[in-house]
């Protein structure tokens, strides 16, 4: 058989940034009509590399390819125009303007007079053909995650992309909408497209990807490994350089008392709909509870009420024996609550500020970081420095803010932020979300650690094998409500996954 | 991007790290560029040597070398030199006019630091000199003892800027009303008010359209009026505004970088959700921003009339706009905001004899575009490449 032709070939791809080497001499090649995982740890070099082939950076030294043909690129425009084109993380889209509106964005034709009824012919076709149904005329704040991932995609198709580079397509979706990708993907494979999938998450590479490339600071450790024969422990192995532990380990738990309750909870959502309805729920010193369930159906609201970040509209909290307000302000009275919060970058931190300044976030109201009305900055610095070290932070100085640092690093921050002042209750929402498995890892361990030291801890997430792995109790929402609730030890997952569809316990 | 019949292109990338030096250079080069620009514009307008209509500027603003050389010596060798203290009488000017532009500034920069636009410490301004003007004319005695007259100035000055900005704090925080509208058009409200006083209304003496001169105690006491004592400070008309706005400089850099408030205010200016994440109450913030930026603004009102003597249809507008442009320049940093003020008190000093009159404005506004421009190298890096 003759060796399948290449998309489009790196070779000896460099690139610098100030204080890192971010892609040191890397091949890398795709064949026409293939998905190829690049795989590697957060920082690994992934989105650069592939960031140079998109046309956003230009390589210190190498070479680029497409079809054969050496090509460089001082644009994304000129890679598209050579059928390169990138899906990123966060989306490039205006969200006040409709799906057809930023089919158009950017681009040079029509010069004068805009069509759109014609761009939106052309949306409708494009949509069709690849199953990606969107409505054109939608405004893209109206659209889910999923269906803004599907108008970026379309987009790059509208444009005339052959090669899609996704960059950790998956991060920001539902298990469903992962399964509606992965659909779309294998189609437009069929059709001669080729996919760079971008991602950290084994489970994924190994059931969409044909061939793997694992990269990892900076440099290719593993080329082209078919992906049919490989295993996830191997991959994990090659991307951080030594054995992971996917089982967790962790003693039986000893629960204690009562610290939260809650009883016949009720809240809105923000169109101003029932999103709780009648929750009860106890979270006991030195526990997980665990809540699984599809998105959408109440989680994040109750994190948000728990948090003191929405009004109940009923129903009553408390905290120890102390009964809680409709608006908590933990901060007002008190309370040491730790919150991982579902989405890092918009809640967690605060970019412009240093690392230093950002560690105080909980505790800038209490001595020793404040007395009175100042703000004692030795402290800051001591605070900053001793958390640093002991969370393993990754960043050049306590002073850089918070925006360069990378995912991983900025989740490390928030937890050392969050556990460091022995908190009694701490809400985790997805806290592994888009972290490497060495992150995970870590993260992991930071949950056991803090309930083994007598915390209470209610673990939101939708990631089923971590709700196992880490809960002593685990409750399923459906619609609003707790649907049932059992010991995590032994717990069948094809019952929770009935009941995460709405089926009711049967006690 | 290609530049047109050439065969280069610029190309301009993120910057990854922004080293401190960054903000003082952009500064710098964002004056030294608008001195170009303006150049042109003077050049244009009919100077016929715009390097020596900078050099006048400065002169008048700033001293002569000669001057300013002769006046340390005077200084140090206490009074050897026939004009003696008199060669900083520039400096002195510009520091008399520096003062409002300062608070102003530092006004901006406290709400700016927030996202708050106030660009209305204009009017904030105006009603704090209306206020002080009523305590040193209308309530107070002539017969006050001076400190305690000032000291109710000021409180007056700060109360009424605070109310005046408080308003659009309130409209923002309880029904998220845009700042940039309400505080602009609370700047003409302020204008009128003022003119119904002193032109129209209660406040003219007979046709003068002013207040009259203000008592003795109810002004700045100049350097001058000690000449009587300390002979070489005759001439200088330097007062104590321009000590008040560094005071207020340096307890505004100790509130937004030292204090909890200005923590909060710093973490909800930048990521507002984080804030609220925190537990740190935006609408209270919000309120309390707008109504002490409003407060300076309202000082730096009081420090007008109080060195005016008299409050009158000629009360200088646009000092708050300044402040924005001051704010911006100092990266909103107060104490940068001092260097700054001064710079802009020796420019609008030095432009006062220029014609035409505009020169004064087209020069800050030329500043503040450039600076904005400047700003591209603090995050983007430029660069220039031959095409291959």
């Amino acid at each position: 058989m003759a060796e399948p032709q290449n998309a489009f070939e790196l070779r000896g791809i460099t690139k610098r940034f100030p204080g890192v080497l971010a892609n040191d001499n890397v091949d890398f090649a795709c064949h026409v009509g293939e998905v190829h995982a690049l795989l590697g740890e957060n920082g690994a070099g992934k989105s650069t590399l592939m960031n140079v082939l998109a046309g956003l950076y230009r390589p210190e030294a190498g070479e680029i390819f497409v079809i054969g043909q050496r090509v460089s690129f001082h644009s994304p425009q000129e890679a598209i125009a050579h059928g390169l084109g990138m899906v990123h993380q966060h989306f490039m889209l205006v969200t006040s303007h409709t799906v057809a509106e930023n089919m158009v964005l950017g681009l040079d034709r029509p010069r004068f007079l805009l069509d759109l009824r014609r761009v939106e012919d052309q949306v409708t076709a494009l949509a069709e053909q690849y199953g990606l149904s969107v409505n054109p005329r939608a405004k893209i704040w109206e659209l889910s995650v999923g269906e803004q991932q599907r108008v970026e995609v379309l987009k790059m198709l509208f444009r005339g992309a052959k090669v899609l580079i996704m960059d950790e397509p998956t991060a920001v979706l539902t298990p469903q909408e992962v399964e509606a990708l992965f659909h779309t993907l294998r189609d437009m494979t069929r059709r001669g497209h080729t996919i760079v999938f971008i991602s950290h998450k084994l489970d994924e590479v190994v059931s969409i990807a044909d061939r793997v490339t694992v990269m990892r600071r900076g440099k290719v450790t593993a080329a082209n490994i078919p992906a049919k024969g490989t295993t996830k422990t191997e991959l994990a192995k090659l991307m951080v350089g030594r054995e992971i532990l996917f089982q967790v380990e962790k003693k039986d738990a000893k629960p204690g008392e009562v610290v939260l309750s809650v009883d016949h909870l009720q809240a809105e959502n923000d169109r101003h709909l029932p999103a709780l309805r009648d929750v009860s729920l106890e979270v006991r010193a030195g526990e997980i509870l665990g809540i699984a369930g599809v998105a959408g159906n109440g989680q994040r609201e109750l994190a948000e009420v728990l948090t003191g970040l929405r009004r109940t509209t009923g129903g009553v909290m408390k905290f120890g024996q102390k009964t809680l307000g409709a608006s908590t302000n933990w901060l007002e009275i008190g309370l040491h609550l730790a919150h991982i919060p579902e989405d890092r970058a918009a809640y967690g931190s605060v970019p412009t500020m240093s690392v230093a300044e950002n560690l105080i976030l909980k505790s800038f109201q209490r001595p020793p970081i404040s007395s009175g009305w100042s703000i004692n900055s030795a402290a800051v610095r001591k605070n900053a420095v001793r958390l640093v070290d002991q969370y393993k932070i990754d960043t050049p100085t306590i002073e850089t803010p918070a925006r360069m640092l990378s995912g991983g690093n900025l989740q490390r921050l928030i937890l050392a932020r969050e556990t460091s002042g022995r908190p009694s209750l701490m809400i985790a929402v997805h806290p592994t979300r888009g972290l490497d498995v060495g992150a995970t890892e870590a993260v992991d361990k930071l949950l056991i650690e803090q309930r083994d030291a007598g915390a209470a801890i209610l673990l939101i997430s939708e990631d089923l094998d971590e709700l196992l792995s880490l809960s002593d109790r685990l409750a399923v929402m459906y619609e609003g409500q707790i649907v049932g609730e059992m010991p995590a030890k032994g717990a069948n997952i094809h019952t929770i996954g009935l009941m995460m569809a709405g089926t009711k316990a049967v006690a | 991007m290609r530049i047109p019949w050439t065969p280069y292109r610029v190309r301009i990338e993120t910057r990854l790290d922004n080293p401190g030096w960054m903000s003082i250079v952009s500064s710098v080069l964002g004056v030294v560029l608008a001195l170009v620009v303006g150049g042109v514009v003077l050049r244009a307008a009919g100077a016929r040597d715009p390097i020596a209509t900078y050099r006048e500027i400065f002169k008048e603003g700033f001293g002569t070398f000669a001057d300013l050389r002769a006046g340390f010596i005077a200084l140090i060798t206490h009074n050897s030199c026939p004009k003696g203290l008199l060669c900083f009488g520039p400096i002195s000017d510009t520091l008399v006019k520096a003062s409002p532009i300062l608070l102003t500034g530092l006004a901006c920069i406290l709400a700016f630091r927030m996202k708050l636009w106030n660009i209305g410490a204009d009017g904030q301004m105006f009603f704090g000199a209306w206020a002080a003007t009523a305590v040193a004319v209308f309530l107070l005695p002539k017969s006050t003892d001076r400190v305690v007259m000032l000291a109710m100035m000021a409180l007056a000055g700060l109360a009424a800027g605070l109310v005046y900005g408080a308003i659009p704090g309130l409209l923002k925080a309880f029904l998220n009303i845009n700042e940039i509208i309400t505080t602009l058009m609370l700047n003409y409200i302020a204008y009128k008010w003022i003119e119904y006083f002193v032109v129209v209304g209660p406040w003219s003496i007979g046709d003068f359209e002013s207040t009259g001169t203000f008592p003795k105690s109810a002004t700045w006491p100049r350097l001058t009026e000690y000449a009587k004592q300390v002979p070489i400070l005759a001439g200088l008309t330097a007062h104590p505004g321009i000590l008040i706005g560094i005071c207020v400089a340096i307890l505004l850099a100790w509130v937004l970088f030292r204090s909890r408030w200005g923590y909060e205010i710093r973490v909800s200016g930048d990521n507002p959700k984080a804030a609220r994440y925190a537990g740190i109450g935006l609408k209270r913030n919000i309120l309390l921003v707008m109504a002490l930026s409003g407060a300076i603004a309202g000082l730096a009102g009081m420090n007008e009339v109080a060195a005016l003597r008299e409050l009158n249809g000629r009360l200088q507008r646009g000092y708050g706009f300044t402040g924005v442009i001051v704010a911006w320049l100092a990266h909103l940093n107060p104490l940068a905001a001092i260097l700054v003020a001064i710079l802009f008190g020796g420019l609008l000093v030095g432009t006062q004899l220029i014609q035409p009159q505009g020169i004064a404005s087209m020069l800050q506004g030329v500043i503040l575009f450039v600076v904005i421009g400047t700003e591209l190298l603090f995050h983007y890096r430029v660069q220039l490449e031959k095409i291959d």
